[in-house]
């Protein structure tokens, strides 16, 4: 009965991170990171400043080589997928980055356009149908589709980007701070999108954040993770796993310092830390 | 990917920091031998890591080279990426590779002349400045002024879109930013180039012709006699093969910089720099290198003739 409930555990999860270790040279970024996210969740990923959170989604999409470990995107080992392979397996992907990531000398529209052009046997007519569609659900009007990056304010950027990764269908959208630099009513757009997305496909989210109110509102479940330099011995790296609600009665201090925003002796601990290297 | 730096700085630091913990410890000095072995441990440290990181670098873009290779040869390129880039290389560079080629064959007849002048040989001058254009100064002028004028472009243009995610963004969206990007820069600068490469010789010839000419009064029968006797197809051939090889060195030189660009203006401004400074280092050490290996193409070829 255990080993049945065990495989159908296994079975359930469309993304399957297991014994994850990122080192860039000398630098350990993560170690041993464990994570199953089943499909139609929309999971969390907190955690302060250069803990690890964009490396461990980058490492999920294979931007990032991971050191050691293995990551599974619907039970498909994808360090092991040749380059063509890859590709053809992002085209499930919807990657939102921090700063939109839209290429500049392009124009609104052919960013859009851009995976529908690049993978899609799409006619012209199609792709501004669809271009167009996908820009009206983000709230943006048919006319920005002339212009270029540089002439749109940070909100519209990061929305342009939405639609851009909206506009292939994934299955999984991984969003990469997609509130930071964001007045609070952009912000709430931007949660107020994430959940439209989430209740118009059944797709599986994966939002990078440092934002609790961005948290309690789009998430099912939040990870957090801790940088190294703040671990006991022994400790692993995602210091808490579960609901929002259980991670504002957690008793851990470095969970509560986060959630209340509060610095506590962190400026010490950081200045230590300094000294030692 | 740019070790020169580091050790300096690390050392820099440590010898900061050691100083600052003798002085807040007041501890006393350590004896002299520990100082000189720790110094020269340090400094074997350092050149260590300097060699092998220069390896690793060295590995890393020849990786980058067949990457870019095999996926040319695997998918062409879409015209919407080759165009914009075939313009820059072929069209916009033109002008400035006409102008700094006329000047150069100016500035050649003007020095040659007097030397020449010392022997009477003035009437020999077409010679010497064509065979000096066409061999090295018109293909080592074009890959120079490639190199500044769209090697750096490209590594600040690549660059910037490293630091701003760009890059991550293709690859994200399942295309490799190395047949969408490399591919169509490092096309633009091998076809190219020998197009540039004609436009130095000509101008050059053309500048030198005319101060010769005009300036210095040298019989142009005289003038394009001695050319021809010079100047023949193998020659004309050396430059135009050398200008592949300089091509395609900018092309990838700079294009690595600028995907291994580190993060912020200072990044792409070095990428820019280190793009233009390797691609030049490249330029003349494959010249030197080519230079050799088809003079001595020639003689086998032409066992009686000079090179």
């Amino acid at each position: 009965m255990m080993i049945e409930q065990l495989l159908d555990q296994e079975q359930e999860s469309i993304v399957d991170v297991e014994s994850l270790s990122v080192t860039f040279g000398n630098q350990e970024v993560l170690k041993d990171i464990t994570l199953r996210i089943p499909p139609g969740q929309t999971l969390a990923l907190l955690g302060e400043s250069g803990c690890g959170k964009t490396v461990l989604m980058k490492s999920i999409i294979g931007l990032v080589k991971p050191t050691d470990g293995k990551i599974e995107f619907d039970s498909e080992n994808i360090n092991q997928l040749t380059e063509r392979q890859l590709s053809r397996m992002r085209l499930r992907y919807g990657f939102i980055f921090q700063n939109a990531a839209l290429f500049d000398s392009m124009t609104i529209g052919q960013n859009v356009a851009f995976p529908l052009r690049q993978h899609g046997r799409f006619s012209d007519n199609q792709i501004r149908e669809m271009v167009l569609s996908r820009l009206s659900e983000v709230g943006l009007p048919d006319s920005v589709v002339f212009k270029k990056p540089a002439e749109l304010s940070g909100g519209m950027r990061k929305r342009v980007g939405l639609a851009r990764a909206l506009i292939m269908n994934p299955e999984l959208i991984m969003y990469d701070e997609p509130t930071t630099g964001l007045d609070p009513i952009m912000s709430d757009v931007i949660n107020e999108l994430i959940l439209r997305t989430r209740s118009r496909n059944p797709v599986t989210s994966i939002v990078v954040t440092h934002d609790m109110h961005t948290a309690r509102k789009v998430a099912d479940r939040v990870v957090m993770l801790i940088p190294r330099q703040r671990l006991d011995p022994g400790e692993n790296q995602i210091i808490f796993d579960g609901s929002v609600k259980e991670l504002e009665n957690c008793r851990d201090r470095r969970v509560q310092q986060f959630v209340n925003g509060e610095a506590g002796e962190r400026l010490m601990e950081m200045r230590a830390d300094d000294h030692d290297q | 990917m740019y070790p020169w730096g580091a050790p300096q700085y690390r050392r820099a630091r440590r010898l900061c920091t050691d100083f600052m913990s003798t002085v807040a410890s007041n501890n006393p000095k350590p004896q002299a031998s520990t100082r000189i072995t720790g110094w020269f441990a340090e400094w074997v440290s350092d050149w260590g890591e300097l060699v092998i990181s220069s390896c690793v670098a060295l590995g890393d873009f020849c990786l980058f080279v067949l990457s870019t290779f095999r996926w040319m040869f695997s998918r062409i390129p879409r015209g919407e990426t080759l165009w914009p880039n075939f313009y820059q290389v072929g069209v916009s560079s033109l002008p400035v590779v006409a102008l700094t080629g006329t000047f150069i064959g100016v500035v050649l007849a003007l020095q040659s002349s007097s030397q020449l002048g010392h022997y009477g040989l003035t009437n020999q001058l077409g010679g010497v400045i064509n065979l000096t254009l066409v061999r090295e100064l018109g293909p080592v002028l074009a890959a120079t002024m490639l190199a500044g004028r769209v090697g750096s472009a490209m590594a600040a243009e690549l660059g910037t879109m490293r630091v701003t995610e760009q890059i991550d963004a293709l690859s994200a969206m399942g295309a490799d930013p190395i047949h969408y990007l490399v591919v169509p820069r490092f096309l633009a600068c091998l076809l190219f180039i020998p197009t540039l490469t004609i436009m130095a010789d000509f101008m050059g010839v053309a500048g030198g012709y005319f101060y010769s000419n005009i300036w210095l009064s040298i019989d142009q029968h005289y003038y394009w006699t001695n050319s021809a006797k010079f100047v023949n197809n193998f020659d004309l051939f050396t430059g135009i093969l050398k200008s592949l090889f300089f091509g395609s060195a900018i092309s990838l030189i700079s294009c690595y910089q600028g995907f291994n660009c580190k993060a912020g203006a200072e990044g792409v401004g070095k990428a820019a720099t280190s793009s233009f400074v390797f691609a030049f280092i490249v330029i003349l050490i494959l010249d030197l290198s080519l230079g050799l290996t088809l003079k001595a193409v020639y003689e086998s070829w032409y066992p009686g003739g000079t090179y």
